[in-house]
């Protein structure tokens, strides 16, 4: 048996922008493999730079006014994505890893028939006919359970509920069948029913096509029910790695005990109490403290977390990646 | 999508009843007749003219009357100031310069605005489209009458004199003045001036509007999803956003069809163009009621038939407003 190699592996990402008030940078320092047909969540609050390293992956960032740094690498099938040309990533944009968005409403083009827009893909990426290109549309519109494929692959997207949208978006990445599909914020838009059965969908076509997934999310009961491993982002910087279980049961970085203590809890009522919140805000991304950047909100901060920002080390005991100088776990 | 149209049509025939009613009315708040022979008229020419356009009779039958005539395009009414000359013969003399002067420039106007436009969105923020953006800021700032003085000056006066002598019009190749029709070479010499005095004044403020369309669609989330399906940023551009684009395109374009037939006031003065938009200021300054009331019940017309095509060709660009 051969040892499994990850299919992607983004080392030392560091995204930044040029905005009126100088450069900033969003994403700092990220690394992370993900391995083939597995579920890899990013996790973080809004601004944590959870989007922008999806994006850079894809390269989907505003061309002039974003830059990745020179010593990032973004490997992927044995090409740098970081600093490929904008040839080299079309021909990997949809075929080989495919994106799917956050509104559903507005994330299809809406004076093109569903129809258009999946044969779109497969004529840039396949050889099909133009009869086999419709065949795989219908087909796989069926295979995102949308009912009436060969009557809804001529309808608009007007015609179309949210949840049917995102059907047809996921229909659209998954039709040249690539390695690797990117969720961001994909059911956050949907309410609740239609929401668990989109993960049902992923969950479902993730096994039948072998798809790794990269789930872009702040939702933890998503990442719950259908993610394998999870990376916690925190003002552009990953502070905790792990597998769903280990981040669920014992998280070692005040941060994600945070986050998981903030949840409501089904049935377990506690009259008269709040649910506890992460007091502050986080810091703004051009005016970042100089230690640690959770510092200011952390409820176990010393002296030493102010002046000096923690590393990212194996915890002690656990093993486990995290950027604490006094992570939690320790005896 | 014709019960769509028939709809539209239908829903525009109560607001064209309404403007005629109001513009007649408007005409009858003085005696027209009154007006146009003044105080040493006679009891008899004003029994006369009274009696040719029906004034004595209740308004309510004037205005059945004037509408069947607009409806029947019967414009036989005599004109007051140029007797023997029929409202229709005016009309039909005077369109024509005007669509010499108007079309080509509406369709160079539009052609070349949505190209800057679209240049000018493709490269947003950086130096092209920020030159674009303050050269078309400029010749916004300056007055209409500015352009048609200057264009006169260099492009008749300067012009004609470095050109002296030479060419089919001996030197003289630009009119100020007169008219004659005739394709191609009374049309440089009468029309050209005007139409890239009329391409130049519009262009700042259309490369700005349709740029700031572009740039609207540009930021839209298809616009990442086209992306994100590996399409080429041309196809991104001419395919994904031109399309959706094409809905505030139409508008604008159709906004300005009615001054195809109404032409420009100015320039046809100027220029000396018998064309509509000065015979309409003509009739209106020497008191000739018949053409007044007809141009501008035409005139209305134009505009409620263009809101309609406009509204048509929506449908046609976007799926969305076919069904509601």
């Amino acid at each position: 048996m051969t040892t499994p190699t990850p299919i992607l592996r983004v080392e030392n990402l560091t995204t930044s922008f040029r905005t009126d008030d100088g450069v900033v940078t969003a994403v700092d320092d990220v690394s992370f493999n993900v391995w083939p047909g597995e579920s890899l969540a990013i996790v973080g609050e809004s601004g944590c730079g959870k989007t922008v390293t999806s994006k850079s992956v894809m390269r989907l960032l505003p061309e002039y006014t974003s830059m990745i740094a020179p010593e990032s690498k973004i490997l992927f099938g044995g090409v740098d994505l970081a600093h490929a040309d904008e040839r080299t990533m079309r021909s990997i944009r949809g075929a080989k890893i495919a994106m799917i968005f956050q509104e559903p409403m507005t994330s299809l083009n809406p004076v093109f028939t569903v129809g258009w827009q999946l044969d779109e893909a497969l004529r840039y990426h396949t050889s099909l006919s133009r009869k086999g290109r419709r065949e795989r549309a219908i087909e796989m519109l069926r295979l995102v359970e949308i009912p009436n494929p060969e009557q809804r692959v001529d309808e608009y997207p007007h015609q179309l509920s949210g949840g049917m949208r995102q059907r047809v978006m996921i229909a659209i990445a998954l039709c040249c069948e690539p390695d690797i599909l990117v969720a961001d914020e994909p059911t956050t838009a949907l309410d609740v029913t239609i929401q668990a059965q989109i993960l049902h969908l992923m969950e479902d076509l993730k096994k039948k096509l072998n798809t790794a997934v990269m789930l872009i999310t702040h939702d933890l009961g998503v990442v719950a029910q259908v993610c394998d491993r999870v990376i916690v982002m925190y003002a552009g910087r990953v502070i905790e790695k792990g597998t769903v279980r280990e981040i669920f049961h014992s998280p070692q970085h005040p941060y994600t005990k945070a986050l998981l203590d903030s949840i409501p809890k089904a049935g377990r009522r506690e009259h008269g109490k709040r649910l506890p919140t992460i007091e502050g805000i986080v810091p703004s991304l051009d005016d970042l403290p100089e230690g640690c950047r959770f510092e200011a909100r952390c409820p176990l901060a010393e002296k030493r977390c102010a002046d000096e920002e923690p590393d990212i080390v194996p915890h002690a005991f656990t093993e486990r990646p995290v950027r604490c100088h006094f992570p939690l776990n320790q005896t | 999508m014709w019960t769509y149209v028939v709809r539209r049509l239908l829903y525009n025939v109560p607001v064209y009843l309404g403007i005629i009613a109001l513009m007649m009315a408007m005409l009858r708040v003085r005696n027209p007749v009154m007006m146009f022979l003044g105080k040493s008229a006679t009891e008899e020419q004003i029994a006369d003219l009274t009696e040719r356009i029906g004034l004595a009779r209740p308004f309510f039958f004037q205005y059945l009357e004037f509408l069947g005539q607009v409806f029947t395009l019967n414009f036989s009414q005599e004109s007051w100031q140029q007797p023997g000359k029929t409202v229709g013969d005016l009309l039909s003399d005077a369109i024509v310069p005007t669509l010499w002067i108007t079309v080509p420039s509406l369709i160079i106007t539009a052609g070349i605005a949505i190209a800057v436009g679209l240049v000018s969105a493709f490269f947003r923020g950086r130096a092209l489209d920020k030159s674009l953006v303050l050269v078309a800021t400029l010749g916004m700032c300056i007055s209409y009458l500015v352009y048609i003085i200057f264009g006169q000056y260099f492009g008749a006066y300067k012009l004609n004199d470095a050109l002296a002598g030479e060419g089919p019009f001996d030197g003289k190749l630009f009119a100020i003045e007169s008219w004659e029709p005739g394709f191609p070479g009374n049309w440089i010499h009468f029309c050209l001036l005007p139409v890239i005095i009329n391409v130049v004044v519009a262009m700042g403020y259309d490369t700005r509007f349709y740029r700031a369309v572009m740039v609207e669609e540009s930021t839209r989330d298809y616009i990442t999803t086209a992306k994100a399906k590996g399409a080429s940023k041309r196809k991104v551009m001419f395919v994904h956003m031109l399309k959706n684009a094409m809905i505030p395109i139409i508008t604008r374009v159709m906004t300005t069809l009615p001054f195809l037939f109404v032409g420009s006031v100015l320039l046809e003065s100027y220029f000396n163009i018998p064309g509509m938009g000065r015979e309409l200021l003509t009739a209106i300054n020497e008191l000739d009621f018949p053409v007044t009331q007809t141009f501008t019940a035409v005139f209305a017309a134009l505009f409620i038939v263009t809101n309609v095509l406009t509204d048509v060709l929506y449908a046609l660009v976007d799926p969305r407003v076919r069904l509601s």
